[in-house]
């Protein structure tokens, strides 16, 4: 069992505060993604965990122990970094093993497991080469399989795809997914990237200013973002914000409609840019831009002198001028204290 | 034509840039000859017979003759000397590397307060002239004994090479990415661990390498050794006293025997000697 616990952890560098008061508890074998904007605070909240940086403080819990006054070798984690720190002096066998014959391990065992945990990533073929004899996407792999081998209760990586090229990312991504899901350990992956959030996560914790602002599974932190930042920041193109003045109660009037919304002093409309649909009523939004990107077309509009953005089937072809309406779909409207930045509702 | 058509920088006429060539390579050719002559003059008169070099005109191949450097080697006090000055050079070179690779380490690892304090005070080091520092040390080091002993030099020629021990050691470690320590304290390691198995094989060429210069800027330190030293000269010292009153060729021998150890130790771990400022020599 290791349930990640951790309780009101705090840090801060001189004046800056990186962490306010972060709880957040991660259940056994979740795959968990702290999402955020770079600065956010999501690497140092893990290299709290791995106890590589102290919490200034709070409490982490893994298991049913204690591990922030721990030294990192004592906390069962495993590491994987964004430069992958394979040790260039040793071979990826050596590398590998490197973990195991810390814990002494006797020789048959960790060959062993090095064999195994090298053909799961796929690089038996590499075992005797050195790290500089690897491309990027190679030493990816002997990184995770470094970090695997040791069988650990959890594993932390940190931004491990960010070094690759699009299309090896795309690969890894898939084959990291499988790996893990197939091993029986709790999983904190740092990432700024929200597609590889969204395609790897079983929940998400969206971070901002050093705030756990949301954390749900995928789809959850995709439709019902709890503030106005997970909306602008997951979504591509993000979600649009129009300005809505009341018009009675509950309902409220966004760019010449009305629409039925919450009860509130104030509040401000948001929709996806694919929750529209053109009909003979809407929302006017007179285009700016079109984008054809082939299974759809990315328009730039503006509402009301309010920039928005509708992703239309492909075989509408509006013009730069044209004015389209836009019927959104109402269950997919969601509305945002002003004040708070937070979800209404 | 307008300015838009014009290239941003306009080319320089040809006898512009053939002049422009022909200074660099005189300026070349300049500094090569400042460092090449003095050598191949001290090569070849160390080399010659001892008739050869007083002899004029003279030839500019040398003859091979070894009589100089044995007779050299064979003058009473060279030997012991050599051996002097080999044992300070080593003690220096421990000295040296055992304080100055940690401070280099933390330069690299640690923030602490001071720390631009003392990264400008490890080269004010070098800033006090030997001379005026070496009576007051002759003084101390008769009262406490360390006078005309190998420790007593060599903790002088220490305090000489340190700095440049911590700024090798220091570029060195900068250049070992934290994130391999980070992963071996992951994977087990306690920091010590971490640093015998992951930082020092990395790290050994160069300290390997600073060890050498340590070496070296003992062996060729002269004034230092002359003032505190009496019986135990090191070779420099022995030299300067001796050879002032030898024949030249004799003097062209002593002078060949401590440039050619110094010239190939530099030569050895001249990467690194770059690298400390942060010159890339591949």
């Amino acid at each position: 069992m290791a349930e990640i616990r951790i309780k009101g952890v705090a840090k801060a560098f001189g004046a800056f505060t990186a962490l306010h008061d972060v709880d957040l508890t991660i259940a056994d074998r979740e795959f968990m993604v702290l999402l955020g904007a770079s600065g956010c605070g999501k690497t140092t909240l893990l290299r709290i965990i791995a106890g590589l940086e102290t919490a200034t403080k709070g409490e982490v819990w893994i298991g049913d122990r204690r591990v922030d006054q721990l030294p990192p070798r004592e906390r069962g984690i495993a590491m994987v970094f964004q430069n992958y720190a394979v040790f260039p002096h040793l071979t990826v066998f050596e590398n590998i093993a490197f973990g195991l014959r810390m814990k002494k391990l006797p020789q048959a065992d960790v060959t062993r497991r090095v064999t195994r945990t090298a053909e799961l990533m796929h690089i038996e073929q590499l075992l005797k080469r050195y790290s500089g004899q690897l491309s990027g996407g190679q030493r990816q792999r002997v990184a995770v399989a470094r970090a695997l081998a040791m069988e650990p209760e959890v594993i932390l990586m940190d931004e491990p795809l960010s070094n690759l090229d699009a299309l090896l990312r795309l690969e890894m991504r898939a084959e990291l997914k499988g790996v893990l899901a197939g091993s029986n350990t709790t999983t904190i992956y740092v990432t700024h990237d929200q597609v590889e959030a969204m395609s790897l996560a079983d929940r998400i914790s969206v971070m901002n200013g050093g705030k756990i602002v949301q954390a749900a599974n995928p789809v959850e932190v995709y439709r019902n973002p709890a503030a106005r930042f997970v909306g602008s920041f997951i979504g591509n193109p993000p979600m649009n914000f129009l300005a809505a003045t009341p018009a009675g109660s509950g309902q409220w009037q966004v760019g010449g409609q009305v629409f039925a919304g919450p009860e509130a002093p104030a509040a401000e409309f948001a929709i996806r840019p694919e929750d529209l649909h053109p009909s003979d009523a809407g929302l006017p939004a007179e285009v700016r831009v079109v984008e054809p990107l082939g299974p759809h077309t990315l328009v730039t509009a503006t509402v009301a002198g309010q920039p928005f953005r509708v992703v239309l089937d492909s075989t509408l072809a509006p013009r730069p001028g044209d004015v389209l309406h836009l019927a959104p779909m109402t269950d997919r409207i969601r509305w945002f204290n002003p004040e708070t930045q937070k979800a209404l509702q | 034509m307008t300015d838009a058509t014009l290239p941003d920088a306009p080319a320089a006429p040809n006898h512009v840039r053939r002049s422009g060539n022909w200074v660099f390579a005189t300026g070349v050719a300049l500094l090569v000859a400042w460092v090449l002559v003095p050598i191949w003059l001290l090569m070849a008169n160390a080399l010659s017979a001892p008739e050869e070099v007083t002899a004029f005109p003279r030839s500019v191949i040398p003859s091979f003759d070894t009589a100089s450097l044995e007779f050299f080697f064979g003058f009473r006090g060279v030997l012991d000397a050599l051996w002097n000055s080999i044992q300070v050079a080593c003690v220096t070179m421990v000295l040296a590397i055992g304080l100055g690779a940690p401070a280099g380490y933390a330069l690299t690892r640690f923030e602490f307060p001071g720390k631009e304090a003392f990264r400008f005070l490890v080269i004010m080091t070098r800033a006090f002239p030997l001379p005026l520092l070496a009576l007051p040390l002759a003084v101390m080091f008769i009262r406490t004994g360390l006078d005309d002993t190998i420790l007593g030099l060599a903790l002088v020629h220490a305090t000489l090479a340190l700095p440049f021990a911590v700024l090798i050691t220091f570029s060195l470690f900068s250049g070992i990415p934290v994130e391999l320590e980070e992963a071996a304290w992951t994977l087990g390691c306690t920091r010590l661990q971490a640093f015998a198995k992951v930082v020092m094989p990395l790290a050994a060429p160069g300290i390997a390498a600073s060890a050498v210069f340590a070496f070296v800027i003992s062996w060729n330190e002269v004034f230092a050794a002359a003032v505190l030293t009496i019986e135990n000269r090191t070779l420099t010292a022995f030299l300067l006293q001796s050879l002032d009153v030898s024949p030249l060729h004799l003097k062209f021998a002593g002078g060949a025997a401590l440039v050619i150890p110094a010239l190939l130790f530099i030569f050895a771990v001249r990467k690194y000697l770059f690298a400390m400022w942060g010159i890339a020599n591949r």
